[in-house]
C-alpha cells in the first residue's frame, strides 16, 4: 500500500447525556422525550474513531477520511458546528433516525449502503472506524453488522491503539491493542486493508476547536447536508416491550481508614447483590 | 399566539431554546462561520473560564499565569481571529459585529471579565481597523493574529488607553490627558514624537504588546487631537502600573499604566499630512473612537442580557430542589416535584427575569446586525461622495442632511407608493437611514441592557435566596449581579448614553423611521394579539406626542423643557425610548421564530409552545415597558407646571360657594359637580390646591387611558408564562462547574 489509508468513520449524534432523557411511548414505538429538541453531541464512541482516524490520517501521506453518519439532517448539522473544527474529514449524510431504539441490522444497512457509495473509496486501502458500543445502545452489534454487510473479515472490537508498523514506509500493516477481561490487551497486527476497527476509548486527547480547519471541512459538509438522502430506517420485526431509565440509586457512608483491598471487597460484595 | 374568545388549554414550552432557535431569533441561520464560532466560544466559556472561576481566578486582582491561560484558549478556539479579515490571519470575511456580539454573549453566560478581556483585544484594534493606515493594518493584525499550525510565534496583544483627565473622567470624551509633542524633526526625515499619557482602568495592561492611545496636541507644530499607537519596545516609560481594585471582572487584567515614549509620526493612527510645517493628523481622536465605541458598545450590552438568560436554568433548578430531602416532601408531592415553583410569585418574577434576558438580547443583536449592513455601506457612501468631489467635512454634513431629509420625505409617502422603493435602491439614502438608526440603537442597548439589566440580575440572584449571594451559587449569579454594574458604567457610562440618546433620538429621519414602527405594531397587533404589540404601539404614540410637546414647552418659569441642559427632561425619555426599542425587537425576533421555525425540523417539533411561550414573554415586557413610558411621560408632561394654589389670585377656575348658591337656581343640581368649592369664609377641601387642569394634554390623557385598557390580557400572558416554566423540562446538571 503505497497511497495512504482510506478511513470511513461511521458514527452519529446522542443527545446530550447532561440532558434529562425520559422514555416514552410513540406510535412507532420507544423513543426519548423532546428528543429533536434537546441538543445533540457527537457519539463519544464514535468522536473517539474519529479523532484517532483524524490522526491515523495526519501520520500516513496520502491517508483520507470520510464521516459516515445516519441521523437526523437537522441534528447533524448542528453537530457539525463543533465537530467540524476538530479534525478534517468528508461527510456523508444519511438523513434517518438515529434512535437509540433504532434495529442495528438496518442501521448497519443503511451505513453499509452509504459507505459502499462513496464515490473513488479504495477496498484495498479501507479501514473502517466506528464506535465499539454507543452512548444511545450499547448492544455493540452495528460495526460488526457493517463489516460482514461490507464482507470484511478482519474485525477488531474494543480497540484503544493503533499503530502503523513501518512509519517510514507503511506497507499498511498495523498493529491493534484490543481490550480483553482484567484491563489487560490483545495485541494483533494486521496485514492490512480492509479491516474494521470498533474503539473503545483509544488514547487521543479530543482536538480543540479550530476554526480554520472547520472553514475548510464545511465547504464540503454543507453541500452534503443538503444532498442527503432522506431514507427510512425500518423497524426489522424488533419491538421493545417496556423502556425505562436506570434507576438512580445513592447509598452513601461515610467511612475512615478502609483499605484499598476492604474497599474492592465491599464494591464486589455490593455488586454481587 | 393569537387571542381567541373561547379560552383554550395552550400548548406549553417544552424545552429551554435551543441553538437552532436562537440562530433563528437572531439571524444566523444560514451562516455557519458563526454557528461554529458559537460553539468555540461556549467551548471555551464553559471549560476553562468557567473552571478557573470555580476555582477561585476571580479572588485576585493580579493577573496570573491561570488567567493568562485563556488567553491561549482564545487564540487556538478562533476567539481572537474573529475581529481580523481573512487575509490577516481571520476567518470570517466581512462586517464582524454579530460575530463579536455572539462571542461577548456565549463569554459573558459564564463569566463578564472574560467576555471584557477578549473584546479588549479588538477594542485596542479597533482604531487601526476602523481608521489606521493599510500599512498599519497589515502590521498590526498580523501580529496580532493567532499562529497558524507550524508558526511559533507569540500573538502580539492590545489595549486601548483613552481616559479623559480628572474630573471628567468617563463624563466628557472630548477632554484628553495625555500630549503629543514634536522631540525631533531633522529635515527631510520622519518626525520623532514624545508622547506623556496616564491612562485609568485600562482592560488588558497587564500583558498588552502595544497600545492605542488617545493624546492631545502638546505642541504647535502638531494640529489637534489623535490616536497614536504605543509599543512595549519603544524607548523611554510602559509602566503597565498597579492592577486596580475592581471588585468585579477580575478575569479582566486592568490597571492604570504611564506612558512617556518616543514614536515615530508613523503611529499616528490614520496617518498625517504636513501643512505648512504643521503636523494635521488626518483623523482626531473623537473621530476615531466614535467609529469604535458606537459598534463595540453594543457588544457590552449583550453581556449583560447574557447574565439574565444563563440565570434562567440555574433559578429553575434551584426552584424545584429546594425542599427535596425534607422529610415531608416525598417524591410525588407538590413540595418534591415543583418545590419553590408552587409559589406563583417566584414563577412570575423569574418570567420577568426571562422576559428582560430576551428583550436584552434582541435589541443588542439588532444592533448588531444594524452595524453588520452598516459597514458596507458606509464605505459605498464614502465612495459616492468622493466621487461627486465632496471632501471636506462640511460638505459631508451637508449632502448627508439633505440624503436624511429624502429619504424622511420618502418614508412619509402611502405605502407602496413606487418612490419609496428608492429607500432600498439609493445607497445614499440607505446608509442614512441606516446610520441614523444605529446612532440610536448603540446607546440604547448600552443603556437599558447594562443599566436595567442590573437591576434585574439582582432579582435573579434574590430569587437564589441566601444561596444566590454565596461563591456556591450554581451559574456564579451573585459575581454575575456585581459583573453588571461594571457594564452600566465602562465604555461610557449611563450618563454618556443617554446624552447621545437625547440628541439622536430627536433626529426626523429616526422619528419618520419610528412612525412606521407604530403602524408595523398595529399591524402585527392585528395578525397576533398575544403579543403585546397593540399595547406597545400606544406607549410609542405617547413617547412620540411626549418628545414633540416638551421640545415646544416651557416649564412653570417659562425655561425650554427639551433642551441640552435640561437633563431631568431628555434624559427620562431617553430611558423610556429604550423600552420600547427592546420589547419592539424582542416581538420581531419572535414573529421571525414562528415564520421560520418550521423551516428546521430541530425547531419544528416544539414550536407552536415555543412560540407561545416567547409570544406571553413579548406581552409581559410590552406591558411593562408601556407602563414605564406611561409613567415617565406623564411626570414630564404634567410634572413641570406648577400645581394650582388655593392662595392664587382669583383662586384659580374655583367655585366660591355663594356662586354655586345662585347658579343653583339656574341650573339644578350644579353644586354637586363643583370639586374645588370655595366656602364664604375662604375655607377650601383638603388637598394641595384646586385639582391641575389638562390644558393641550387631552390628547395624552386619551392615550393614557386607551394604554390602561391595552393592558388588558398581559398577567393571562404572565400566568400562562409562568406555568410553562413550572412545566419546563430542563437538563440534569449545568453544563459548566460551578
Amino acid at each position: 500500500m503505497t497511497n495512504g489509508y482510506h478511513i470511513v468513520v461511521c458514527g452519529s449524534v446522542v443527545p446530550d447525556p447532561l440532558q434529562t432523557l425520559e422514555p416514552v411511548s410513540t406510535p412507532t414505538g420507544p423513543a426519548l422525550k423532546n428528543e429533536m429538541m434537546l441538543p445533540a453531541v457527537l457519539d463519544p464512541w464514535a468522536a473517539h474513531a474519529l479523532y484517532e482516524a483524524a490522526n491515523l490520517a495526519s501520520k500516513v501521506a496520502g491517508s483520507k477520511v470520510w464521516l459516515v453518519s445516519v441521523g437526523p439532517k437537522a441534528k447533524l448539522q448542528q453537530v457539525m458546528m463543533t465537530i467540524a473544527q476538530r479534525v478534517s474529514f468528508e461527510l456523508v449524510p444519511v438523513d434517518a433516525s438515529a434512535s437509540g431504539f433504532a434495529d442495528s441490522h438496518s442501521t448497519a444497512a443503511l451505513l453499509a449502503e452509504a459507505i459502499q457509495s462513496i464515490p473513488g473509496l479504495d477496498r484495498a486501502r479501507l479501514l473502517v472506524f466506528g464506535g465499539w458500543e454507543s452512548a444511545s445502545r450499547g448492544a455493540g452489534a452495528t460495526m460488526q453488522l457493517v463489516g460482514e454487510r461490507l464482507g470484511i473479515l478482519d474485525q477488531f472490537q474494543g480497540v484503544d491503539q493503533l499503530r502503523v508498523l513501518d512509519d517510514a514506509q507503511p506497507d499498511g500493516s498495523f498493529e491493534v491493542l484490543e481490550r480483553i477481561e482484567g484491563g489487560r490487551h490483545q495485541v494483533s497486527v494486521c496485514a492490512g486493508p480492509p479491516a474494521l476497527l470498533g474503539w473503545a476509548t483509544g488514547n487521543l486527547p479530543e482536538p480543540r476547536n479550530n476554526p480554520q480547519i472547520g472553514m475548510a471541512n464545511m465547504r464540503t459538509v454543507m453541500p452534503a447536508l443538503q444532498k442527503a438522502k432522506s431514507l427510512p430506517l425500518p423497524a426489522g420485526g424488533l419491538h421493545f416491550l417496556s423502556a425505562s431509565p436506570p434507576k438512580q440509586q445513592r447509598q452513601t457512608r461515610v467511612v475512615k481508614d478502609l483499605s484499598p483491598a476492604q474497599i474492592a471487597q465491599e464494591i464486589a460484595e455490593w455488586i454481587g447483590k | 399566539m393569537a387571542s381567541t374568545a373561547t379560552p383554550v388549554k395552550p400548548e406549553l414550552l417544552r424545552t429551554l431554546p435551543s441553538d437552532g432557535v436562537r440562530q433563528i431569533q437572531w439571524r444566523f441561520a444560514d451562516r455557519y462561520d458563526l454557528q461554529m464560532l458559537v460553539q468555540s466560544a461556549r467551548a471555551v466559556a464553559r471549560g476553562p473560564v468557567a473552571r478557573l472561576v470555580a476555582a477561585g481566578g476571580r479572588n485576585s486582582h493580579d493577573w496570573t499565569p491561570a488567567k493568562a491561560e485563556l488567553l491561549e484558549a482564545f487564540d487556538k478556539s478562533g476567539i481572537t481571529a474573529v475581529f481580523m479579515e481573512p487575509e490577516h490571519g481571520g476567518f470570517i470575511a466581512g462586517p464582524k459585529n454579530l460575530a463579536l456580539a455572539l462571542v461577548a454573549f456565549e463569554l459573558a453566560w459564564v463569566d463578564g471579565g472574560a467576555a471584557t478581556g477578549s473584546l479588549a483585544g479588538c477594542l485596542a484594534l479597533a482604531p487601526i481597523h476602523e481608521r489606521g493606515t493599510v500599512e498599519q493594518q497589515t502590521r498590526y493584525m498580523q501580529l496580532a493574529a493567532p499562529p497558524q499550525p507550524g508558526e511559533d510565534r507569540k500573538p502580539w496583544r492590545g489595549a486601548f488607553c483613552l481616559t479623559e483627565p480628572i474630573p471628567y473622567v468617563g463624563v466628557d470624551t472630548g477632554m484628553l490627558n495625555g500630549k503629543l509633542r514634536i522631540a525631533e524633526w531633522k529635515e527631510g526625515a520622519e518626525p520623532i514624537l514624545q508622547v506623556e499619557k496616564r491612562g485609568r482602568f485600562i482592560t488588558n495592561i497587564g500583558f498588552a504588546n502595544f497600545v492605542t492611545a488617545a493624546v492631545d496636541s502638546g505642541d504647535e507644530r502638531i494640529k489637534g487631537s489623535c490616536m497614536v499607537i504605543l509599543e512595549e519596545g519603544d524607548p523611554g516609560t510602559f509602566d503597565r502600573g498597579t492592577p486596580t481594585r475592581k471588585l468585579v471582572h477580575q478575569l479582566s487584567s486592568t490597571g492604570d499604566p504611564i506612558f512617556n515614549l518616543r514614536i515615530p509620526a508613523s503611529r499616528i493612527v490614520g496617518g498625517y499630512d504636513v501643512k505648512d510645517g504643521v503636523i494635521v493628523p488626518r483623523h482626531s481622536h473623537s473621530e476615531v473612537i466614535e467609529a469604535v465605541f458606537r459598534r463595540t458598545r453594543v457588544t457590552v450590552g449583550v453581556m449583560t442580557a447574557a447574565k439574565l438568560l444563563s440565570a434562567v436554568e440555574p433559578v429553575i433548578r434551584y426552584q424545584r430542589g429546594r425542599f427535596r430531602g425534607a422529610e415531608t416532601a416525598t417524591p410525588g408531592s407538590v413540595r418534591y416535584e415543583l418545590g419553590l415553583q408552587a409559589r406563583e410569585d417566584t414563577l412570575h418574577r423569574l418570567v420577568d427575569v426571562w422576559a428582560t434576558g430576551e428583550a436584552g438580547a434582541a435589541l443588542g443583536f439588532t444592533a448588531a446586525r444594524v452595524f453588520d449592513e452598516l459597514d458596507p455601506l458606509e464605505r459605498e457612501a464614502d465612495k459616492i461622495l468622493g466621487a461627486r468631489g465632496v471632501t471636506s467635512a462640511k460638505a459631508r454634513a451637508k449632502l448627508q442632511r439633505e440624503a436624511a431629509e429624502r429619504a424622511a420625505n420618502l418614508l412619509r409617502l402611502p405605502a407602496g407608493h413606487p418612490n419609496k422603493a428608492q429607500l432600498e435602491s439609493d445607497p445614499l439614502l440607505r446608509f442614512v437611514l441606516l446610520d441614523s438608526l444605529a446612532d440610536v440603537l448603540c446607546p440604547a442597548t448600552k443603556l437599558w441592557n447594562t443599566g436595567w439589566g442590573a437591576q434585574m440580575m439582582r432579582e435573579a440572584v434574590s430569587l437564589m435566596g441566601g444561596y444566590g449571594i454565596t461563591e456556591d451559587c450554581p451559574g456564579f449569579l451573585g459575581n454575575k449581579w456585581m459583573d453588571a454594574q461594571l457594564e452600566a458604567t465602562y465604555e461610557g457610562p449611563e450618563a454618556v448614553q443617554r446624552r447621545q440618546l437625547s440628541i439622536t433620538m430627536t433626529n426626523p429621519l429616526f422619528r419618520a423611521q419610528f412612525q412606521t414602527w407604530i403602524k408595523e405594531m398595529r399591524g402585527i397587533a392585528s395578525d397576533r394579539p398575544g403579543t403585546g404589540a397593540c399595547a406597545l404601539a400606544t406607549a410609542m404614540g405617547m413617547w412620540l406626542w411626549t418628545l414633540e410637546r416638551l421640545q415646544v414647552s416651557t416649564d412653570a418659569d417659562g425655561g425650554r423643557l427639551y433642551q441640552s441642559a435640561r437633563q431631568g427632561v431628555t434624559f427620562p425619555l431617553a430611558d423610556a425610548l429604550c423600552w420600547l426599542l427592546a420589547a419592539r425587537c424582542q416581538i420581531l425576533d419572535t414573529i421571525e421564530l414562528e415564520k421560520r421555525g418550521a423551516d428546521d425540523p430541530a425547531v419544528a417539533e416544539g414550536l407552536p409552545g415555543l412560540v407561545n411561550f416567547m409570544s406571553d414573554l413579548c406581552h409581559v415586557q410590552s406591558a411593562r415597558a408601556s407602563g414605564e413610558v406611561s409613567r415617565i411621560c406623564a411626570e414630564l408632561v404634567f410634572g413641570h407646571n406648577r400645581h394650582p394654589a388655593w392662595d392664587e389670585p382669583g383662586y384659580r377656575g374655583c367655585y366660591q360657594q355663594d356662586e354655586l348658591d345662585s347658579l343653583e337656581g339656574i341650573i339644578p343640581g350644579i353644586g354637586s359637580y363643583g370639586l374645588d368649592v370655595i366656602g364664604n369664609d375662604g375655607s377650601h377641601p383638603k388637598k394641595a390646591g384646586p385639582c391641575a387642569k389638562c390644558n393641550g394634554a387631552e390628547q395624552f390623557l386619551s392615550l393614557q387611558t386607551k394604554l390602561s385598557t391595552c393592558l388588558t390580557g398581559c398577567r393571562l400572558s404572565k400566568d400562562r408564562a409562568a406555568e410553562a416554566i413550572s412545566k419546563l423540562m430542563i437538563p440534569e446538571a449545568l453544563d459548566y462547574p460551578a
